[in-house]
């Protein structure tokens, strides 16, 4: 009775060549931004001032303990009644940078705290100031210790992006879903639609594995504590 | 690596068996009812008056009273399954179902995939927009953004007639598609009567209204394809209620008006 074809799913390949496109440009937007938000906000909880500290736990915290489609919905469907319209694209880009900055914070910081205090007192008894100590001394090393974490929330985050279709951002699933919504091969276009998420995974995974050290925190840096 | 490789392929294909092994049992839905004494519909949970969720939580509106009505009539008792537009067809195909009472229309791409019996209620589709807005024409939907549930008739009707120039954004539900009108995301939506009556009722201050009729489209009630022993009991059904006033008794109750013609 059931009959698989995967012809009527795959004649929609610019379809689906599209709906990846943008999953993956969403990615490398939030990807950016979001680790930036998260080592600035890891700064912040680990040396900031009381306010500013309790200010950056609060935003962890709030995005950490609410599902992501929530606070996609109020971004996109919430803010226009407070006057802020934003597209579809737009919305999903700043919900994935909010969730994926709140975890990449978390996960800076315990590279941080793993930073041996011999390091710290070498590098102010070389007059270094505090700004230098945090970029030079704290941070690339930290970040090398904690980056296969970092790869695995990238992953989750463009994963968790299949979401966004439900507010008509055009990402892979959206595209999935439409094309289902038409032929009713569902089964054929959750299949076709896995396999490229899982294409996609392992590609960012190794794409990230490969970067990180080369531009972010130099290959030289130890990778133990 | 083919080391790796073989376990995934052996999940693959012990999932195709599964796909196999389900297509078994598929005669007729209505020996199972029978045995069981137990009826699976899937009714809409977000298409007031046609289904919806009432303050007590428990589902209401005119197709699931359809739903009580046929398995009344079928002596089973009735397991309610709220779907969404999008995947009401998936739950039929699947078997999650024995039944579909969840306002659909009927269409050729459809027929492809699930059969239907005779229709039980009335229905159409339309494009509603602010009063200010000047909209005669589907070609005047262009450099707009239209508002429309993925997969329900009003898409793929729109998707007919709209122009290149419009924007269409289609959502997961009618929920969804609703606050997107409602809070300004889409300036067009395209949707049934009864959502649209229940949104304006319900913000005034949108000041929309009826502009272009998209579809006629009575609901009919989606049956497996292929299941003609259920088919031809619930057409039997929906005969004898129609003749003995029942369903306009309904229509009257939820829709203010009795059913009117409907296509067999």
């Amino acid at each position: 009775m059931v009959q698989l074809d995967f012809a009527a799913v795959l004649a929609d390949w610019p379809l689906l060549l599209r709906g990846a496109a943008l999953t993956l440009a969403l990615t490398a937007v939030a990807a950016v931004l979001g680790v930036g938000a998260g080592i600035a906000c890891a700064r912040a909880r680990t040396h900031g001032p009381p306010a500013v500290r309790a200010l950056a736990a609060a935003y962890v915290e709030l995005v950490r303990n609410t599902p992501f489609i929530v606070q996609l919905f109020f971004i996109f469907f919430g803010l226009p009644s407070l006057g802020l319209r934003l597209s579809s694209e737009a919305a999903s880009v700043i919900a994935m940078t909010l969730n994926l900055g709140a975890y990449a914070a978390e996960i800076v910081r315990a590279g941080i705290d793993a930073t041996p205090r011999g390091q710290l007192e070498a590098a102010r008894s070389l007059a270094m100031t505090e700004r230098q100590v945090f970029l030079r001394v704290v941070l690339p090393p930290s970040l090398g210790r904690v980056w296969p974490a970092m790869v695995s929330q990238i992953v989750i985050v463009m994963l968790g992006s299949a979401v966004c279709g439900q507010i008509a951002a055009q990402e892979l699933s959206y595209s999935a879903n439409l094309i289902m919504s038409r032929n009713f091969r569902s089964f054929e276009a959750n299949f076709v639609a896995a396999g490229l998420y899982l294409a996609m995974a392992v590609l960012l995974r190794q794409a990230l594995a490969w970067a990180g050290p080369r531009w972010l925190f130099g290959r030289a840096a130890p990778t133990r504590s | 690596m083919s080391l790796q490789r073989r376990p995934f392929f052996a999940l693959v294909l012990a999932g195709l068996g599964l796909l196999g092994a389900s297509s078994a049992f598929a005669d007729s839905a209505l020996d199972t009812i029978a045995a069981k004494r137990s009826i699976a519909i899937a009714i809409p949970t977000d298409f007031p008056p046609y289904g919806f969720v009432g303050t007590d939580m428990a589902p209401q509106g005119l197709d699931v009273d359809m739903a009580r009505l046929v398995a009344a009539r079928l002596g089973a008792t009735v397991e309610l399954v709220p779907v969404t537009s999008a995947n009401r067809i998936a739950y039929l195909q699947t078997h999650k179902a024995d039944l579909v009472i969840s306002t659909l229309g009927k269409n050729p791409e459809r027929e492809k995939v699930i059969d239907f019996t005779a229709a039980y209620s009335p229905f159409f589709q339309a494009v509603f927009a602010p009063r200010a807005m000047v909209l005669k024409s589907p070609a005047e939907l262009a450099g707009k953004t239209i508002g429309v549930t993925r997969g329900a008739i009003e898409d793929l009707e729109l998707t007919k007639i709209a122009p290149a120039g419009a924007d269409i954004k289609r959502f997961e539900d009618n929920n969804a598609t609703v606050s997107a009108f409602v809070s300004g995301q889409v300036q067009v939506i395209a949707t049934g009567a009864s959502v649209a009556g229940n949104m304006m009722a319900r913000n005034p201050q949108l000041g929309a209204e009826f502009k272009l009729l998209l579809k006629d489209s009575p609901n009919f009630i989606g049956v497996a394809k292929g299941d003609d022993k259920l088919r031809l009991k619930v057409n039997e059904i929906i005969a004898s209620a129609r003749a003995s006033g029942e369903i306009d008794k309904l229509c009257v109750k939820w829709l203010g008006r009795p059913a009117g013609d409907l296509p067999n």
